[in-house]
């Protein structure tokens, strides 16, 4: 008896060592962080102090006046991706319950891999494939026949172009549709076998059970998955820059071309001569990687809410 | 000492007309010629006999001799596995539940309580109209349904000043009730028990017996059970099966009265199994 209790007492805590590699370990991946940040910021430097806080409201780019802001490619980024999530969000879910499904095993596993294959594409072939596919197919059948009827809305307004907003945000949600469906795939199967059993017994339907009982069983993980999708949205640069039409504008119309924070850094990174030019574009990734760590963060407090409060 | 008075629990007072005969009071399911497959293995062959309206009828039998199985026809959750299938007939008020296709309807008249309570992601309340609103039920239908199945229950004075906390934060035994109360709630005629006690302490164990011969004078009880004791406890009638292990099906062996099923058992093994001597 005293023998149990002495040895619990002693293997409570782990020997030293191991606690000090594994302080370390875990220590590695903020200060990385951490790392990363201060070097953008040093090397950023000299825009930083020009523009200071202005840069990141102002909506000129240009590298012969040397007059530089962010806005425009903030607004880019946002609204591509907030149009993507909310193209893709339906679908993949949609996908992930019908995956998640027990019954037709052999067709949910061809479906399932099929996805998953979509994920290994490299965004620079889906680049390819929105550029001389899809820009067209979307410009004519989508675009077009939408502005001329409904062009009097802002959002739609302007004459149409292939490579715009709403191109990019339609590659963007074809790109981050498999991971959110694989994953949210996965978290709906991991749904207590018993919470369906127990709906459908109570004379749910199918569309009741899923919709009712375990998508809400699932909704942290796949808040999760959104999220995931989100980070790759927002940074997603080769895929979008072949089809965004890359101008700094902030235009009202989703059908015109605009620029993103990830593509502009890509696509003027190596001719960008002289001091302020080459830091300005240090600085959008700052504001890329703060941008991201805001939507984690905002994130990370959506779902704590929302799994807290009823479960 | 009879073997019945050795697994009963001192106390338990019997309603009297419970030794009834077969056939004393009238038939709520009709289990006629019933086989099941799943896929090509037949998990029971040419099961037969009649559950008493309004009374507990156990089935008893060792592990994997098809209990489950025959339950879950009652209500038809095995739509759902993949290549499984039933033939014969049960009939349920002049309809056959392994043909109807009024899915919905069954099993709202016929609840099912499950071995691992799954409180579903929502309030005490919501869990208990899940099934009120399913059907359209309207706000004040809903509340009166909510508070009339958790006191059937016997959940309500442990509940009823928390009624919006999450379901999870029940304990286990308390959760079985929430459970039972879900499928009072559209007023079922027919509840389906499979190994309801099974994950509980005793004491919250003989508290869902209570409530079972309680909600036995309203509705018609059919509990799956390992455990003998409680079969000779609560129940009216018993079923005993057996996996035939010659063919690997599970059969219904006898179906008696629990009083004689348990004193004397017609069939040599079903003796066996009651006294023990089997497996
Ligand atoms: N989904 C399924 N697919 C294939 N075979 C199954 C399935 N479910 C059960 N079986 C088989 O059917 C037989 C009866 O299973 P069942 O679950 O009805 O037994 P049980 O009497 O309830 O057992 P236990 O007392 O262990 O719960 C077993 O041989 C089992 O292997
Ligand atoms: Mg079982």
């Amino acid at each position: 008896m005293i023998q149990a209790i002495r040895l619990s007492f002693r293997t409570r805590r782990a020997p030293l060592r191991f606690r000090l590699l594994t302080t370390a370990a875990s220590l590695s991946a903020p200060a990385l962080v951490i790392a990363i940040v201060a070097v953008l910021f040093q090397e950023a430097a000299p825009a930083v102090t020009r523009f200071g806080a202005l840069f990141i409201v102002a909506r000129s780019w240009n590298p012969v006046t040397l007059d530089f802001g962010a806005l425009p490619f903030i607004y880019g980024t946002l609204v591509t991706s907030a149009l993507a999530l909310a193209i893709a969000l339906p679908i993949g879910i949609a996908v992930a319950v019908v995956l998640a499904e027990p019954g037709a095993q052999r067709i949910r596993g061809v479906a399932g891999t099929g996805v998953e294959l979509l994920a290994a594409i490299p965004s620079v072939v889906f680049g390819i494939w929105a550029l001389y596919v899809l820009a067209p197919l979307v410009y004519t059948h989508v675009e077009l026949p939408v502005a001329q009827r409904l062009g009097f809305i802002g959002i739609f307004s302007g004459q149409p172009r292939q490579t715009s907003l709403f191109t990019a945000s339609l590659v963007l949600a074809v790109m981050i549709l498999p991971t959110l469906s694989a994953i949210s795939r996965d978290v709906l199967r991991a749904v207590p076998k018993g919470l369906r059993e127990s709906a459908v017994a109570l004379g749910a339907t199918w569309w009741e059970t899923s919709w009712k009982v375990v998508l809400p069983a699932a909704r942290a993980g796949i808040f999760g998955a959104t999220v995931l999708a989100l980070g790759r949205a927002l940074g997603e640069t080769i895929a979008v820059t072949m089809v965004i039409g890359n101008r700094p504008d902030i235009s009202p119309s989703i059908f015109a071309p605009a620029y993103t924070l990830a593509s502009v850094i890509a696509n003027e990174f190596t001719e960008a001569t002289g001091q302020v030019y080459p830091a300005a574009l240090v600085e959008l990734g700052l504001v890329l990687i703060l941008l991201t760590f805001a939507v984690n963060i905002l994130a990370l407090l959506l779902v704590r809410r929302s799994v807290e409060l009823p479960r | 000492m009879s073997n019945l008075a050795a697994y009963r629990r001192p106390m338990q007072s019997f309603k009297p007309d419970l030794r009834a005969v077969p056939g004393a009071s009238p038939s709520t399911l009709r289990v006629q010629g019933l086989s099941f497959y799943y896929g090509k293995t037949r998990a029971l062959k040419d099961v037969s006999f009649d559950i008493a309206d309004r009374r507990i009828t156990a089935i008893i039998g060792p592990s994997g001799c098809g209990k489950s199985t025959l339950l879950r026809v009652f209500n038809r959750m095995y739509d759902f596995v993949p290549g499984a299938r039933a033939e014969g007939k049960v009939l349920f008020e002049a309809e056959d539940i392994v043909t109807t296709n009024r899915l919905l309807e069954l099993r709202q008249k016929v609840g099912m309580v499950f071995q691992r309570p799954s409180p579903f992601p929502m309030s005490i309340q919501d869990n208990v109209a899940f099934a009120p609103r399913l059907l359209g039920w309207r706000r004040a239908q809903v509340k009166e349904a909510v508070a009339r199945s958790l006191q059937a229950a016997a959940l309500w004075d442990e509940v009823k000043d928390r009624l919006n906390a999450p379901a999870t934060s029940l304990s286990g035994g308390q959760l079985q009730r929430l459970s039972i109360a879900r499928c009072l709630a559209v007023n079922p005629e027919v509840i389906l028990m499979d190994e309801p006690c099974s994950a509980l302490d005793p004491i919250a164990t003989l508290k869902i017996e209570d409530l079972m011969v309680e909600l036995a004078s309203d509705y018609t009880i059919v509990i799956v059970t390992h455990n003998m004791q409680q079969a000779a406890r609560v129940s009216d009638y018993t079923a005993f099966m057996l996996m035939n292990q010659a063919e690997r099906f599970g059969e219904l062996i006898e179906f008696a009265p629990t009083g004689e099923l348990f004193n004397q058992p017609r069939d040599r093994r079903t003796e066996d199994y009651i006294t023990g001597r089997f497996g």
